[in-house]
């Protein structure tokens, strides 16, 4: 099938700005999802609020926009009532690991068979450029005016410590890269989390002067560096991209089924 | 038949009525007083190939449940005052995407952590108006174990057919008060299974386009039509739309279909409130104290009578003012500072006749509390 088979072209053109990588993770989404020839009526795409949430509407799935922060938590009931459908949750940042945080963390902990993309541009854009958990110490944003005095998170260490199975990191930069890991986390059994780096010009690029939209996605080729790569050696302050965990542990719904197991046998 | 005879808590009572209305997935969080409906349904659900999830707060619960609505199941959460708090935005997100779904709130004192362990009707007004924005809801309760159990039931049925939240408003005395309960028979109470779409594969399925008959056929996800959801104001195919028409539409239509159906959806118990001069007008525990009350009174040859609510919202506000016609005294008994009292003052002629007997201390209140408090309302004295 084409790209435009898997979105709803009636809501075209999109809401994000010019130069905004959301887009790209849109396409790098259904990339991931032709390759691996699903069948549209067995995904179920859960976003929550903000930029990146919007991506579930342009796409012809069984499409859900939901609560700010909340749609793993949606999610995690679509999934356990239908083990069976391949339920993906794209995020941003503040939706993700602020406000979401705690859905995030437990989602991962429980390993339950759910895609996890978060959307990274730094900020609040929906809302006009407040600072979000990942923009980092030292930057700048409407709500940060004369600087940002909260530390970020790693997406990637917190979701291994959280015990998610798959997790790994890219960039709107790195298209075939970002759609191949997309496409390996769908098939990872279990909690997988993709942190995709996707700049946001219109606010957190233009306050912390980042340049245009095209400056920023070179800014992420010079910022990152795939895992383990000598690169890293000489600048430790780079970046790593890659799949930095893919490991085999009990799936929460297939868990479940030996326990509907056990009851009926009452053990 | 035997087996059909249980002894046991209210908040048992509530499981026993949501599985045989069909309940197949719960999503909940520990809270007093109302963990043993978790409790329960993590042993009894599994049984029957039904899903049970303890979710990390009272929030994601809710959010799970309609999740798994949406999928075909018939749903559940339990808690109490704070965790109703917290489910409060979802339980809007439930109402505007017009999900099916159970809410029990087994009532403490609040506000805030309040006193965990002991009775209160306190969150009355909450489930009417506990989420924001214009909008309607349905609330039951119940004061023994039997109709703990029906209103379950009905609070499925209701939840299906109308395609709404229901909340079960019950109470800590009721929720863990052991009596007999009699399991009625398959097939004694009917159950309402959800209206599916019959549109085919391949034809446009407009998920939030109304029957005439007010009904929106669901098609579950995972099925062969792709819409989507969004608690957005949206049209008829689910799509977000700021089209003042759309938007003045949708929340007609929200409001409309539990409004206008208030005389469906009120539920009540009667006793002798034909001729009462004296008529007490209670619900949950409180209602077992004053139909102690009556019953004395009426032993004596005195006209009381008791309006026992079952449906608090939406508010039946013609029963309450064709009950209270003909009463000289009318007597709210309740467990808080006057929540449903303020309802009736609105309903009834000549409000002054209305008075409040309440406690909100965090104990039951007695026979004998309603007693003094009547005597002063008569201006006779503790």
């Amino acid at each position: 099938m084409a790209i435009k088979d898997y979105v709803r072209e009636r809501f075209f053109p999109h809401i994000w700005c010019a130069g905004c990588g959301h887009g790209i993770v849109l396409n790098g989404l259904i990339r991931a999802i032709e390759k691996l020839r699903l069948n549209k009526n067995d995904i179920v795409m859960v976003s929550g609020i903000g930029c990146s949430s919007r991506i579930t509407g342009y796409l012809d799935f069984h499409t859900m926009h939901t609560l700010h922060g909340r749609a793993l938590a949606f999610a995690t009931g679509i999934k356990l009532s239908r083990p069976e459908l391949k339920v993906i949750v794209p995020m941003g940042d503040g939706d993700a690991l602020a406000i979401g945080g705690n859905h995030f963390i437990h989602a991962a902990r429980r390993n339950i068979d759910i895609t996890a993309i978060v959307m990274n541009n730094q900020i609040y854009g929906m809302t006009g450029g407040q600072y979000s958990p990942l923009s980092g110490y030292g930057t700048i944003a409407s709500t940060a005016p004369y600087s940002n005095i909260d530390q970020s998170f790693d997406v990637v260490e917190l979701a291994t410590a959280a015990g998610a199975t798959f997790v790994a990191r890219s960039t709107t930069y790195h298209v075939q890269e970002m759609a191949e890991m997309i496409q390996e986390a769908i098939v990872h059994k279990g909690f997988s989390v993709v942190e995709i780096m996707s700049p946001c010009p219109t606010y957190f690029g233009r306050r912390n002067r980042q340049g245009d939209a095209v400056d920023m996605l070179n800014y992420m080729s010079k910022i990152t560096t795939p895992a383990d790569s000598i690169a890293r050696e000489d600048n430790p302050n780079l970046i790593e991209r890659g799949i930095f965990i893919r490991k085999e542990l009990p799936e929460y719904c297939s868990a479940y089924d030996t326990i509907i197991q056990r009851a009926k046998e009452g053990k | 038949m035997k087996d059909k005879v249980k002894f046991v808590q209210g908040n048992e009572a509530c499981v026993e009525g949501a599985l045989y209305a069909g309940l197949d997935f719960f999503a909940g969080y520990p809270i007093t007083p109302s963990t043993e409906i978790a409790e329960l349904l993590a042993f009894r659900l599994p049984i029957g190939g039904g899903k049970f999830i303890q979710m990390e707060d009272e929030i994601a619960s809710m959010c799970a449940i309609i999740g798994a609505s949406l999928t075909g199941r018939k749903v559940m959460t339990a808690t109490s005052g704070p965790g109703f708090s917290l489910m409060q935005e979802a339980l809007g997100y439930a109402i505007m995407a017009e999900i099916p779904c159970v809410i029990v709130n087994v009532q403490r004192g609040g506000p805030s952590t309040g006193i965990p362990t002991h009775v209160s009707q306190g969150d009355v007004n909450q489930t009417r108006w506990g989420t924001h924005g214009d909008h309607s809801i349905v609330a039951l309760t119940a004061s023994n174990n039997q109709d703990v159990f029906a209103m379950t039931v009905e609070a499925f049925n209701i939840s299906e057919t109308y395609r709404t939240p229901v909340v079960l408003l019950f109470d800590e005395v009721v929720g863990h008060m052991r009596e007999r309960l009699v399991l009625p028979e398959e097939g004694d109470i009917p159950i309402v299974e959800r209206l599916k779409t019959s549109v085919k594969q391949g034809v446009d399925y407009h998920p939030y386009l109304p029957r005439e008959d007010g009904r929106l056929p669901m098609s579950d996800f995972g099925g062969v039509h792709r819409y989507n959801v969004t608690g957005l104001y949206h049209d008829m195919w689910g799509f977000p739309s700021d089209d003042p028409g759309v938007v003045h539409g949708l929340i007609r239509h929200l409001m409309d279909k539990i409004d206008n159906r208030t005389n469906q959806l009120v539920r009540f118990k009667d006793f002798y409130t034909e001729d009462a001069e004296f008529l007490l007008i209670s619900y949950g525990s409180a209602a077992r104290s004053a139909r102690h009350i009556v019953e004395r009174h009426r032993r004596r040859g005195e006209k009381y009578g008791l309006l026992e609510m079952q449906t608090l919202w939406p508010f039946p506000y013609d029963l309450v003012r064709q009950k209270a016609a003909g009463a000289r005294y009318i007597v709210v008994v309740e467990m808080n500072s006057g929540q449903v009292c303020q309802s009736v003052r609105l309903a009834v002629d000549r409000p002054e006749r209305v008075s409040l007997a309440n406690r909100i201390d965090g104990v039951l209140i007695s026979p004998t509390d309603i007693q003094r408090m009547l005597h002063v309302i008569e201006g006779k004295g503790v």
